[in-house]
C-alpha cells in the first residue's frame, strides 16, 4: 500500500490547523512528523485515519481515493500518548480485542496475538493484567494490540511521552526492528529531534500546520533546505548570527565585523543568517580559519561527559557544546572560535544557501 | 535558605512494619547544605516522589526525621514548612495578570507594595515575561504558564527550600533549554535550597550540583555528575545514566586480566580477593570503546556489526561479540567497510562490578 496525501487543508474557524500538505508514504515505510506542540502533528494524524474530514485536498491509498471514508472502514491502528488498555482484560485479551471484534476464529487469534506478543517481548506477561504491568509494558501492550491487526496504516501519536527516560531509550531501539518485521506503514509524531534521529526512516519537519522539508531523517539534519528545518530538528538549538553582506564587508547589527572566511567571500552583497549547531563552536582554536569571538557565560550545565556553556555574543544567546568538563564562572567573558566550514547559511528568505564543507563531500 | 537533614527515614505506606520489602523507601540518610542545588533521579516507583513529599509534608514518615536547619518539621503540615513548590503542571490563577500572579506569595503574606513591586519586576525579566506581566495569565501559552509557575516558586527569598517535581515535563525540547538554563541561573544568583525531582537524567545532571540517584527505595550514589559518568558505583547507576548507558558485560578476572568468553583484556589496575562465587561484571561507557579494522594485528576483541545508527552528531555502532552485545558512540567511523572488526577498550575507563558493586584494585 502507498499512502499519498495531495495538497491536504484544514480549517478550523478562521484557523489553518493544516495548510496544503503533500505527502507520499510508500509501503513499509517509517514516517516521522516532528514539529513542537501545535504544529499539526495530531491534526494530520486525524486526517490520515479518517477520524477528521480535510477542508479540502484529498487523500489516495494506492491511486484510490479515500477522502470521505470513515475511519471504521479504513485499514487504520492508532496509538496515543496515554497507554490505553482495558483495565479487567488480561494482557492476551487486550492484544485479541481487536480480532475478537472482527469476528476471527479462536485458533487463529491464538497464533496471531502469540506472533506480536513475541515480537514485542509479552509472551510472559499475556496472563497479567494492565495494573501488574510497568508503564513500557502496558505501552508496549497497546502497541501489540495496534499491530495484531495488520493494519495497513499505523499511527502513532507521541507513544513514548509517558515513559521513563530509561524505557523510551529501550523501545525506542526495538522499534524500528519491531516496524520493519510488519510491513505496514508508520507514521511517528513526536517534538523531540533525537528521538527522530534514532528511529531513522522518514522525516517531515512540521511548522505551523505546513511541512517545512520530507525526506531521509539524517538528510533533513545534515541538510535543511530552510531555517525552520534547520531549528526544528537541532536539539540543543541551533546557534544563529543574522549579517548583512556589503561591498566585501560582512556586519552583524551594522557594527561588528565578521571576517570573510570559508564560504563568505562568495556570496553576493545581501543579508543572511549564519546558522551552526552547538559542537561546532569551539573552546579552543580548531583550525586556521577558526574566527574567535568574545562572549559573555551565562550558564555552564554538565552532563557527566559533556558541557553545554550558554554564552551571550554581543547580544544573542549561543550554545557550546564541548566533550569533557568545563567549570567556567557566570559572566566571565571567554573566547571562543567559530568554524566557518561548519556554517549553514540562509538567504534573505531563510533558503539555505550554503551547505558544510563536511556535508557536501559526505 | 535552610540545610536540610534527613534521618534514617523510611517509609512504608500500609504503616509500621517488621518485614523491609514493606518500605517503598528503606532506611536513608542525607544532609543537603544551605543553597544546594540537588536532583533526585530515577525511573518511576523508585521512591523519589516519596521522599519529596516526606520533605514539603505531604507525607509523614513511618521512620525517622526531617530537619530544617536544628529544627524538627518531621509532623509539621506544608504550609508551617515555609517552602515553594513547582509541580508537572502549571499551577497559577488564570483571570490573574502574570504580575498578580508573581505577587501573590508575598502580598498573601502581607508585604508592601514597595517591597514587592522591585522584586516582582526583577524576576519577570529574568523568567523573559516582562512583556506579559499585565497580560491575564488564561492568555499565555502553556510554557509562559509554567514559567508563572516557577516564577511563583522562586518570588519569595525566605523560603526554606524550593521543590521541584517534574517541572519540565510539559515542555517542547527548545523551550526547555532556555528554561533549564534560567533556573540554573537563577540559582546561582539568589542562592535557594533546590531540590529536584526528575526520571530524565540530562535534566538532573545539568541542573544540580550533587544527583541522588534512587533505585527500588534505595540511594545508589550520591555524586557530581562527573562521578556518575566516570565511576559509577552500582551496576544500575552505568545503565541509568548515559545515553546509551554503560556496556555491562560478565567477566572472568585474575589479577589485572579480565576475559570475556575466552578474549583477554589486560586492565589498568589488578583485583586480588575476589570471592570465588561472585558476580563480576566489567563495565564501560559507549565513549571509551572504539573500533579499528578487523586487521589491526592483534589488538582488541574480534567482533561482528549488528547495527549502525547515524543520528548526527555522532554513531551508535552495536557489535556482538558472540552473544554480548556492545554499544559504541564514534564520531567517524572511518577505514570501517566489512561486517567485522575490533573492539578496543580504554583501560583507564573500564571499571570492576562485583555483585554490582565497583570495586578498586591496585594501580599496575
Amino acid at each position: 500500500m502507498q499512502l499519498e496525501l495531495r495538497n491536504l487543508c484544514k480549517k478550523v474557524g478562521k484557523e489553518f490547523h493544516i495548510s496544503d500538505v503533500s505527502l507520499t508514504f510508500a509501503a513499509g515505510s517509517l514516517n516521522i512528523l516532528l514539529g513542537p506542540t501545535l504544529a499539526g502533528k495530531t491534526s494530520l494524524m486525524r486526517l490520515m485515519a479518517g477520524l477528521d474530514r480535510p477542508t479540502s485536498g484529498t487523500i489516495h491509498v494506492d491511486d484510490r481515493d479515500v477522502t470521505g471514508v470513515p475511519v471504521q472502514k479504513r485499514h487504520v491502528a492508532m496509538v496515543y500518548q496515554q497507554f490505553i488498555n482495558y483495565p479487567n482484560l488480561t494482557v492476551f485479551e487486550n492484544i485479541a480485542s481487536p480480532l475478537r471484534i472482527a469476528g476471527v476464529a479462536t485458533a487463529e487469534i491464538k497464533e496471531r496475538v502469540a506472533k506480536v506478543a513475541a515480537l514485542l517481548k509479552l509472551e510472559k506477561m499475556l496472563g497479567r493484567l494492565p495494573q501488574e504491568l510497568s508503564g513500557g509494558q502496558q505501552q508496549r501492550t497497546a502497541l501489540a494490540r495496534a499491530l495484531v491487526k495488520g493494519a495497513e496504516l499505523v499511527l502513532l501519536d507521541e507513544p513514548l511521552a509517558n515513559l521513563d527516560y530509561k524505557l523510551r531509550e529501550e523501545l525506542r531501539e526495538e522499534l524500528p526492528r519491531i516496524f520493519s518485521a510488519t510491513g505496514s506503514i508508520f507514521v511517528y509524531a513526536t517534538t523531540e529531534p533525537s528521538e527522530a534521529l534514532l528511529l531513522g526512516g522518514n522525516t517531515a519537519s512540521l511548522h505551523q500546520g505546513r511541512v517545512t522539508q520530507f525526506g531521509k531523517t539524517i538528510e533533513v539534519f545534515t541538510r535543511p533546505h530552510n531555517l525552520i528545518t534547520a531549528q526544528t530538528l537541532s536539539d540543543p538549538p541551533l546557534n544563529l548570527l543574522p549579517v548583512t553582506k556589503l561591498n566585501n564587508r560582512m556586519l552583524y547589527k551594522s557594527h561588528v565585523e565578521v571576517p570573510l572566511l570559508g564560504p563568505l567571500p562568495h556570496l553576493p552583497d545581501d543579508d543572511y543568517t549564519i546558522a551552526f549547531r552547538p559542537h561546532h563552536l569551539f573552546l579552543h582554536r580548531n583550525s586556521d580559519k577558526a574566527i574567535a569571538v568574545n562572549a559573555k557565560v551565562a550558564v555552564t550545565e554538565i552532563t557527566g561527559s559533556e558541557s553545554y556553556v550558554h554564552l551571550d555574543v554581543a547580544g544573542v544567546r549561543w550554545v557550546l557544546l564541548a566533550r569533557g568538563i568545563h567549570h567556567i564562572d557566570i559572566n566571565e567573558t571567554i573566547e571562543i572560535f567559530l568554524d566557518p566550514d561548519k556554517f549553514y547559511v540562509y538567504d534573505r528568505n531563510d533558503t539555505l544557501v550554503v551547505t558544510p564543507e563536511a556535508v557536501t563531500g559526505a | 535558605m535552610a540545610k536540610v537533614t534527613l534521618k534514617e527515614i523510611a517509609h512504608s505506606y500500609s504503616g509500621f512494619s517488621e518485614n523491609p520489602d514493606d518500605y517503598a523507601l528503606k532506611k536513608l540518610d542525607l544532609t543537603w547544605r544551605d543553597g544546594g542545588a540537588y536532583a533526585l533521579l530515577g525511573p518511576s516507583g523508585c521512591g523519589k516522589t516519596t521522599l519529596l513529599n516526606i520533605i514539603s509534608g505531604l507525607l509523614t514518615p513511618t521512620k525517622g526525621q526531617v530537619l530544617f536547619n536544628d529544627q524538627d518539621v518531621t509532623r509539621l503540615p506544608t504550609e508551617q514548612r515555609n517552602i515553594a513548590q513547582i509541580f508537572q503542571f502549571p499551577v497559577i490563577y488564570d483571570t490573574m495578570t502574570v504580575f498578580q500572579n508573581l505577587a501573590f506569595p508575598l502580598k498573601n503574606r502581607g508585604r508592601t507594595k514597595e517591597e514587592i513591586e522591585p522584586r516582582v519586576i526583577e524576576l519577570a525579566k529574568m523568567l523573559g515575561l516582562e512583556k506579559d506581566l499585565y497580560t491575564k495569565a488564561q492568555h499565555l501559552t502553556a510554557d509562559a504558564k509554567q514559567k508563572i509557575s516557577l516564577g511563583r516558586g522562586l518570588i519569595r527569598q525566605s523560603v526554606n527550600a524550593i521543590l521541584f517535581d517534574e517541572p519540565l515535563t510539559v515542555i517542547d525540547p527548545q523551550l526547555k533549554w532556555e528554561l533549564r538554563s534560567q533556573l540554573k541561573f537563577l540559582h546561582k544568583k539568589f542562592g535557594f535550597t533546590m531540590i529536584y525531582v526528575t526520571h530524565d537524567q540530562t535534566e538532573a545532571l545539568t541542573f544540580a550540583d550533587e544527583v541522588i540517584v534512587m533505585y527500588e527505595g534505595e540511594i545508589v550514589q550520591v555524586g557530581t555528575p562527573e562521578a556518575l559518568f566516570e565511576r559509577p558505583e552500582h551496576t544500575f547507576v552505568g545503565y541509568f545514566i548515559g545515553s546509551p548507558g554503560m556496556n555491562i558485560v560478565p567477566c572472568r578476572l585474575q589479577g589485572h586480566r579480565a576475559t570475556i568468553d575466552g578474549h583477554e583484556i589486560v586492565l589498568s589496575q589488578s583485583y586480588e580477593n575476589i570471592p570465588v562465587d561472585a558476580r563480576i561484571e566489567i563495565g564501560v561507557r559507549p565513549e571509551y570503546l572504539r573500533l579499528a579494522p578487523p586487521n589491526s594485528e592483534g589488538e582488541g576483541l574480534p567482533v561482528q556489526i549488528i547495527k549502525v545508527d547515524d543520528i548526527g552528531r555522532y554513531k551508535i555502532v552495536r557489535v556482538g561479540l558472540n552473544e554480548r552485545i556492545f554499544n559504541v558512540v564514534m564520531t567517524e567511523l572511518s577505514g570501517m567497510t566489512g561486517d567485522t572488526a575490533r573492539l578496543l577498550f580504554d583501560i583507564d575507563h573500564t571499571n570492576i562490578y562485583v555483585n554490582a558493586q565497583l570495586i578498586t584494585g591496585e594501580k599496575r
